[in-house]
């Protein structure tokens, strides 16, 4: 993991104590509301419908026990006992108030954590892939990037009112699981044919009220120049981006305006007058993050466990979670382990008490190196366990709620906080993912199903990422009482795709019967193990919308 | 102007004595002395007046002009714009702007440490902010990770 130094430290004390004095004269009353907005928005608070709500940076989803402790302690003496991991690989808190967060803020900078820039029109946390640095199909670890530009965009002096928030996301896996396609900025690391680190950049990707996939403008870049092209790219926005109108602001309804050619040439111009100076990225700069990296020191351990192997024979429970939520790792012996976060009724998906931190933390100890990656599913991922250790660990998940066997299946739901808490949000979105999990709980028949993403976002800002669900929900307003409209077809990764609407919205009430249906339709049309995607992208939607809108649906009981 | 602060060879101060007057609507506005006029305004008839640029107009049709002109200034409309900062840096970096950068417009003291950074050296205080409270603004943070005009090197350039 990055190791703070010296100047990391300044920077976060003295944002603290810049914040304490922002913080005391907007209460009293030298700031105003207007004034004071984009201020605490940079420090990672919302005014959300009831109390302030304070989003932590995760940077690229690592964290250490320390800071996983440090986490449940604020949940435990600033919140209600628990924090929700959201779709950027952040922690939310939602019961916070005002005048103690100068203090929250200050714990999190003893371990070497901030809220900058989690908000606002700037740029935000970067993000990765939760198996960053371990995944078995890595091309090349894109950590020590990802926390280069953390720095770079960290308090950047001219790009802080931007027209809009700005979103980097870096992968460098065969499989992308960082949704790069869907961020303003995707990068793509991989190495040319003399093994240089080169990078494919892609622009202009979003959710939101108009999704669209990015577009390549850059392939082969060598990575010395990541910075100064990010430069161009940020100042011909900022000088250019729509600021007249909110919804239109975001960097690609300037792509789309300009044409990808169009801006791709103001952006090299840009970028002539940048390349080869200052900006360009030293190898000693890289090899002294890069440093922070290294591999842990893993044993060498038999690829095969014998008692491993007569638990997965056992316990069919045990096998059933190994083949979801235990991933393969680059070294022979060890895994990656998801830990869900998406128990069904007992909790809504992301949220965490501090308990349930707490052990993470020390399983993380127990049976790793002490680190752990929060998912953009908003999973917990623990990087490094033994094969061996698995059943164990496995027992005591389950212990704790965090056993759920479910990761990658139709109950593994991505869900914003939605009317719950934020105010932004024209419907519910917990309660919808409740309901659709406490109809599927059966989870032999979740299992043979196989993988289906469920994306639900209470409203059209798409933080719980619907357009790219292989079924998304999103929260509509019809004359102030909420309903549901539902696309199917979405995909992230290599096949990106955005779903399309299958037609009018629905009630709350009816959209477990509605997914029940649709699932009744894909296990009718399903061709041997094909998965729901394919089968949608087979068959289309319209035997879907035959069996979802014959007749008046029968309000569900 | 009043409530003006300037970065100075000693340190940033209150200007008392600031001699221009700054023009928003040449038609409606009295114009004597020395006047910070509006971009299309000056360019009719380029004079010894200082010029101002909104957040649209383009610093490069400055460029003819940048060895006579005595002051520039960048109106932050909003201090939610950020256009001006890019403004500023193409002024200072690119094109070599030496003279004095002045912002006007919604400058308020939580962003005049990122203004320095973009190189303004004159700030215009919204009117009803105090300028000695402003001037505490003008500091900022001791680290910068990257880079800007007045310290053009990254921090991985200066450890």
């Amino acid at each position: 993991m990055y190791q703070y130094d010296d100047y990391d430290r300044a920077l976060v004390f003295e944002r603290v104590a810049q914040f304490r004095d922002q913080v005391e004269r907007f209460m009293a009353g030298e700031l105003s509301e207007e004034e004071f907005l984009p201020l605490r928005l940079q420090n990672g608070l919302y005014m959300q419908k009831h109390v302030y709500m304070l989003r932590v940076a995760i940077p690229y989803g690592t964290l250490s026990a320390e800071q996983m402790r440090t986490l449940a302690s604020i949940a435990r003496d600033y919140d209600r006992g628990y924090g929700h991991f959201t779709t950027r690989q952040n922690m939310q808190f939602n019961w916070i108030e005002l005048h103690e967060v100068p203090d929250i803020l200050e714990r999190l900078a003893q371990v070497n954590m901030h809220a900058i820039q989690t908000s606002g029109n700037c740029v935000r946390n970067i993000t990765t892939e939760a198996f960053a640095g371990v995944a078995a199909d890595e091309l090349i670890d894109p950590r020590p990037l990802a926390e280069i530009l953390r720095q770079w965009s960290t308090i950047n002096p001219e790009f802080l009112f931007l027209p809009r928030k700005f979103k980097i996301a870096i992968c460098s896996a065969k499989q992308d699981r960082a949704a790069i396609m869907m961020h303003d900025i995707g990068l793509y690391l991989y190495p040319g044919r003399d093994g240089q680190m080169l990078l494919r950049v892609i622009v202009g990707g979003g959710l939101g009220r108009t999704p669209i996939l990015g577009l390549q403008i850059r392939d082969g870049l060598p990575w010395q120049h990541l910075l100064s092209y990010v430069e161009a790219v940020l100042r011909v926005y900022n000088r250019h981006g729509r600021r007249d109108n909110k919804y239109k602001a975001r960097i690609k309804i300037l792509v789309k305006a300009l044409g990808i050619e169009a801006f791709a040439k103001e952006v090299e111009e840009e970028w002539q007058h940048l390349k080869d100076g200052p900006a360009q990225l030293t190898e000693d700069e890289f090899q002294r993050v890069a440093s922070a990296f290294v591999p842990p020191s893993y044993r060498t351990l038999a690829g095969t466990d014998l008692d491993f192997g007569t638990h997965l024979a056992d316990n069919p429970a045990f096998a059933r979670w190994v083949a979801r939520n235990v991933q393969p790792h680059k070294v022979p012996g060890y895994t990656s382990v998801v830990l869900s976060t998406k128990p069904g009724l007992a909790s809504p998906p992301g949220d965490v008490t501090d308990a349930q931190m707490q052990a993470v933390a020390d399983w993380s100890e127990r049976f790793g190196f002490g680190e752990i990656r929060i998912a953009h599913e908003q999973n917990i991922v623990l990087p490094d366990v033994p094969k061996s250790e698995l059943y164990a660990l496995w027992q005591l998940a389950k212990e704790h709620g965090l056993g759920a066997a479910n990761v990658g299946l139709l109950t593994d739901i991505i869900a914003c906080p939605g009317g719950d808490f934020c105010a932004l949000a024209n419907a519910k979105s917990i309660p919808i993912a409740q309901a659709i999990q406490a109809r599927f709980d059966n989870l032999d028949y979740l299992h043979d199903l196989g993988d289906i993403s469920l994306n639900i976002s209470g409203c059209m800002n798409a933080c719980g990422h619907h357009h790219i669900g292989n079924i998304g929900i999103l929260g509509v307003d019809k004359n102030g009482s909420e309903w549901y409209q539902i696309t199917l077809g979405g995909a992230q990764g290599k096949n990106s795709a955005l779903g399309k609407v299958i037609g009018p919205s629905f009630s709350a009430a009816e959209v477990p019967q509605v997914i029940e249906r649709i699932i009744g339709t894909f296990v009718r049309y399903r061709e041997a193990e094909e998965l729901f995607v394919d089968t949608v992208a087979r068959i289309g939607l319209e035997p879907f919308k035959e069996r979802v809108y014959p007749k008046a649906l029968e309000a569900s009981v | 102007m009043n409530n003006l602060l300037r970065m100075e060879a000693s340190g940033a101060r209150i200007v008392r004595d600031d001699p221009w007057t700054l023009i928003r609507s040449p038609e409606t506005e009295p114009s004597a002395g020395m006047l910070i006029l509006p971009l299309a305004h000056w360019l009719e008839s380029p004079s010894t007046h200082a010029v101002w640029l909104g957040p649209d107009d383009g610093v490069e049709s400055l460029l003819p002009w940048l060895s006579s002109l005595p002051l520039i200034a960048l109106d932050f409309p909003s201090f939610r714009d950020g256009r001006a900062y890019s403004q500023a840096y193409l002024l200072r970096s690119r094109f070599g702007w030496k003279g004095e950068l002045r912002a006007i417009g919604d400058v308020l003291r939580d962003q005049l440490s990122h203004m320095r950074q973009c190189g303004f050296d004159s700030f215009a205080v919204r009117e009803d902010k105090s300028a000695e409270d402003a001037l505490k603004g003008l500091a900022g943070m001791s680290v910068l990770y990257g880079r800007s005009v007045i310290e053009p090197r990254p921090l991985f350039r200066r450890r």
